[in-house]
């Protein structure tokens, strides 16, 4: 006790260098952050509805027949005309534009005409599972990059390059091919898993793998960069030099920096798993977003196309922000960075 | 089964007698690679620590000190064979299996690394790093962990603990960093502490205090081995000095004996690179001790008052808004001189403001209130137009070349580019080797890329650089800092011969006071962004006037050994 108090009495001195804890404007600032990345988001989903707005009116033909559902559906007048008075077509264009939006903010997404149901029910119908699936294969695709990582970086030349190796060649893997190979040996052949639709986690294996799988690539091979080089650093030396084991630098300290680069990355693997899913669930014949999608495409059904493009929007918007906040809590440097 | 077992408990139960070696290394070889590719970096060296004893193992960068240091914990890397005999406290430590190196490493052998920036975790708080040794060798539960976490912040000296112990080490200050990395080390209070470079890259002040921590560690009986290429920080601290060179012990023996009388010319060398009071007036790189023309330092013919100042800065004031919304001023009311062919020395800790004062000077920063005149006419104050006729005669050397160098560029290229328009090609290329021989290099390093040279050479071809536009005037920041002991006294004496051979005058921003006494006519001590006292070098060094000048010169470690036995005299008046 008295050696400490010497000790400190040696010490006490340290000059003004040092900084001031800054715990407020911190916490102001993250909020402020998220705030505008709201703000962002918000002015994103116009321009994305916007955008859907000047297709539909930029292309040749009839708008209204578009709404209709398409010149193959041939809609008689009356129909025709309902359509018109609703969407405003026989007023000036900026007239239907703000018709347009103030009907999306009043969530009425019009009626598609292949579903014989309004969109928003569509959606509705179709939105979990996708979400299921995406979500699912997100999640799946972290543990097999995180696993993989974990295992392979940095154990001797061998080990390394076939990690490695196989990383690149899972993120070339076409999900299409993937998904075909995938079915053939474990539900024909093997017949592990149900070939098509399967309620539960039978089904979602399978259309899972095959969206995680190429995704997981991309995923490990930023991971595995960031551990390499996290690993040369010296408070890896330093943690190793208070007796702490190889898999504890590797999970309490390497895993959390190498991580962070695909953090990032997991707003783009959103996105992109969600065009994913338009192949995964035609192939696998479940019901989705993806699906109803390509119905609205190859149909020309035009509100069904518009409704799953916003609502795709929304979800890029959503997990962007979810993104920057996971990150922040992911480095901690980010929540108390300033100076 | 009950083998191992046994070795274990012995391994964990501390005995330590007095007078005996705590660790004793006997022919310790280090070997990287393999067959034809194979690398002895650690080449047989003997030596033994006892308990409150400390040994300081000196060298250059590449010397294989760190090996060493590193090899004494069995973390010497991967693809690396140790052979020779490590003895720790009666046991052979190259018959211990990697548990039971865990079991020693943290708990009876400490090791802290240099700059706690990058050593400790950027993403943990620092109480979770001191922490970690508790928690991995068994102390107590998680409330006696904390509470030690705080008693262990306490002990180094860390103000307010259970604030600090929640934050990031990027919100620390450099001292209060590397006391929190010294904790994570002292946490269990193990026997021995190593403590590879524990001060580089520290201001003096905080090196003191580390110095103070790791004393005070050796008076509680334990034993420390201190790497370090800075004899004079190795000379407080240390009992008995090895002194490495290219994997070898040169020579050791007790410190006072072997810096009062080195024996290997190599030990020799050493001291006499480095730069303070002795050496003024000499080159340090050659033993012979050379003095440079009576004309340079402050002995010139009429005296400088006599001539109009080549650089006058009046009354320089800077401020920067922080993050948070407060106005910092950086520099405050800032005034010297510059006489042609003279050196004026600006020292202060980091934050003091220094480099932003030779920013200003460059003109690449502009001063909120005062200005800068060169020649008499304004400077700083001009347009950016106006003044790019006449920059060439303000050139510039900074601390890490290689960080302003286009690293794909040869130094062929760095060098062309540096030159003014209008040289033909012919003269271009004469020009070119010119400057490489005036700064010592020789011809095949033209196509050469700055990665591929040495700290010294790339340092060299960045004063080339800055001479290439025939300046006046060099503002050189930290230009040696990086650079080890022998190395930075041929730059230094570089710069010497280049100011006596072209009548240039420096503006020499260092934080080391040695470097600064040794180059300068005249000194400026800055901090806050103040200036707190400024005048002839010599008798600011004699008799610091000004308190914190004299704190300065008190934290300083030095090589003052008993003068008599030395053969030196002490350097600075410490009772001031």
């Amino acid at each position: 006790m008295t050696q400490s108090a010497a000790a400190g009495q040696i010490l006490v001195e340290d000059g003004p260098d040092i900084p001031e804890p800054a715990a407020v404007p911190s916490r102001r600032r993250r909020v402020g952050r998220v705030l505008q990345d709201v703000i962002g988001g918000v002015i994103v989903l116009w321009g994305a509805a916007t955008l859907t707005f000047l297709a539909v009116h930029l292309m040749p033909g009839n708008p209204a027949v578009s709404y209709a559902g398409g010149v193959a559906s041939h809609p008689s007048k009356s129909v025709l005309a309902a359509i018109i008075k609703e969407y405003g077509l026989d007023r000036p264009v900026i007239v239907q534009y703000l018709v347009y939006l103030s009907n999306l903010l009043h969530g009425n997404l019009g009626y598609s005409v292949s579903e014989q149901m309004p969109v928003s029910q569509v959606i509705a119908l179709n939105v979990g599972p996708t979400a299921e699936l995406t979500l699912g294969s997100l999640v799946l695709a972290w543990v097999l990059a995180v696993v993989w990582s974990l295992l392979t970086v940095r154990r001797g030349r061998i080990i390394s390059s076939i990690g490695s190796g196989l990383e690149v060649l899972a993120a070339s893997l076409p999900q299409y091919w993937l998904g075909i190979i995938l079915l053939e040996v474990f539900a024909f052949h093997l017949g592990i898993f149900p070939a098509t639709g399967g309620s539960g986690l039978q089904g979602l294996v399978l259309p899972c793998f095959t969206l995680a799988i190429p995704i997981a690539g991309f995923l490990g091979q930023v991971t595995r960069e960031e551990f390499e080089s996290a690993l040369e650093q010296p408070y890896i030396t330093s943690a190793k030099a208070r007796g702490m084991s190889d898999w504890g630098v590797r999970l309490r300290h390497a895993l959390r920096h190498a991580v962070l680069p695909g953090v990032t990355l997991s707003g783009w693997a959103l996105g992109s798993l969600i065009s994913g899913a338009v192949i995964v669930e035609s192939l696998f014949s479940r019901n989705g977003l993806g699906n109803a999608l390509l119905q609205g495409v190859t149909q020309q059904d035009m509100p069904l196309t518009i409704g799953v493009v916003l609502i795709v929007a929304v979800v890029y918007v959503v997990a962007t922000i979810l993104v920057d906040i996971l990150y922040q809590v992911v480095d901690p440097r980010l929540r108390s960075a300033g100076q | 089964m009950t083998g191992p077992m046994q070795h274990d408990q012995d391994l964990l139960t501390a005995s330590g007698q007095p007078g005996k070696n705590l660790l004793t290394a006997t022919d310790l070889r280090v070997c990287f690679g393999s067959g034809p590719l194979a690398r002895e970096v650690v080449a047989g060296i003997s030596f033994g620590v006892r308990p409150g004893e400390c040994l300081a193992i000196v060298g250059q960068s590449g010397s294989g000190k760190s090996v060493t240091a590193r090899t004494l914990i069995g973390l010497t890397g991967d693809g690396s064979q140790v052979s020779g005999r490590l003895e720790f406290d009666g046991h052979d430590l190259a018959t211990l299996t990697e548990r039971q190196w865990r079991s020693i490493r943290g708990a009876r052998i400490g090791f802290i690394l240099q700059d706690a920036l990058v050593s400790l975790d950027a993403v943990r708080p620092v109480g979770r790093e001191i922490a970690e040794p508790l928690r991995l060798h068994h102390y107590g539960r998680a409330a006696d962990r904390r509470a030690r976490v705080i008693e262990l912040l306490r002990q180094v000296g860390v103000p307010e603990p259970e604030m600090r112990s929640r934050q990031l080490p990027g919100e620390l200050s450099g001292g209060l960093r590397q006391r929190a990395l010294i904790a994570t080390a002292i946490a269990l209070d193990p026997q021995l502490l190593i403590a590879d470079e524990p001060t580089t890259a520290l201001d003096v002040t905080i090196q003191a205090q580390i110095l103070g921590l790791l004393e005070e560690s050796k008076r509680r009986g334990r034993a420390l081995i201190v790497i370090s290429h800075d004899l004079a920080v190795v000379s407080r601290l240390a009992d008995r000095v090895a002194v490495m060179r290219d994997g070898l012990i040169v020579e050791q023996g007790p410190t006072a004996e072997l810096l009062g009388h080195p024996q290997h010319p190599y030990t020799q060398s050493l001291l006499d690179a480095i730069p303070s009071a002795h050496s003024r007036g000499t080159h340090l790189s050659d033993s012979s001790g050379k003095a440079r023309a009576p004309a340079v330092l402050s002995a010139r013919p009429g005296g400088l008052a006599a001539q109009a100042p080549l650089l006058v800065a009046d009354g320089l004031v800077k401020r920067y808004k922080g993050p948070d919304g407060k106005v910092r001023t950086v520099v405050d009311k800032v005034s010297f001189e510059l006489h042609r062919g003279e050196t004026v020395g600006v020292v202060g800790e980091s934050g003091s403001g220094k480099t932003t004062t030779g920013r200003i000077v460059l003109a690449v920063t502009s001063p909120d209130e005062g200005e800068v005149r060169l020649h008499g006419q304004p400077w700083t104050s001009l347009s950016e137009g106006q003044r790019r006729a006449r920059r060439q005669h303000v050139g510039v050397v900074y601390q890490d070349p290689l960080s302003s160098f286009d690293p794909r560029w040869t130094v062929r290229r760095i060098l062309s580019d540096a030159l003014p328009a209008g040289y033909a090609n012919a003269s271009r290329a004469a020009r070119i080797r010119e400057l490489l021989h005036q700064v010592g290099l020789g011809d095949d390093t033209l196509d050469r890329r700055p990665l591929l040279l040495s700290g010294g050479q790339r340092q060299r071809v960045a004063i080339a650089r800055a001479l290439a536009p025939e300046p006046e005037i060099i503002v050189c920041d930290e230009p040696v800092s990086a650079l080890d002991v022998s190395i930075q006294a041929q730059v230094l004496d570089l710069f010497a011969d280049l100011q006596d051979e072209l009548g240039l005058s420096y503006i020499f921003i260092s934080h080391d006071l040695g470097v600064i006494h040794h180059m300068s006519d005249r000194v400026v001590v800055m901090t806050h962004g103040r200036i707190v006292e400024q005048g002839d070098a010599e008798a600011i060094f004699r008799h610091p006037a000004h308190p914190y000048t004299q704190r300065l010169l008190a934290s300083l470690p030095q090589l003052s050994l008993q003068p008599e036995l030395s053969g030196r005299e002490p350097a600075y008046d410490r009772s001031a």
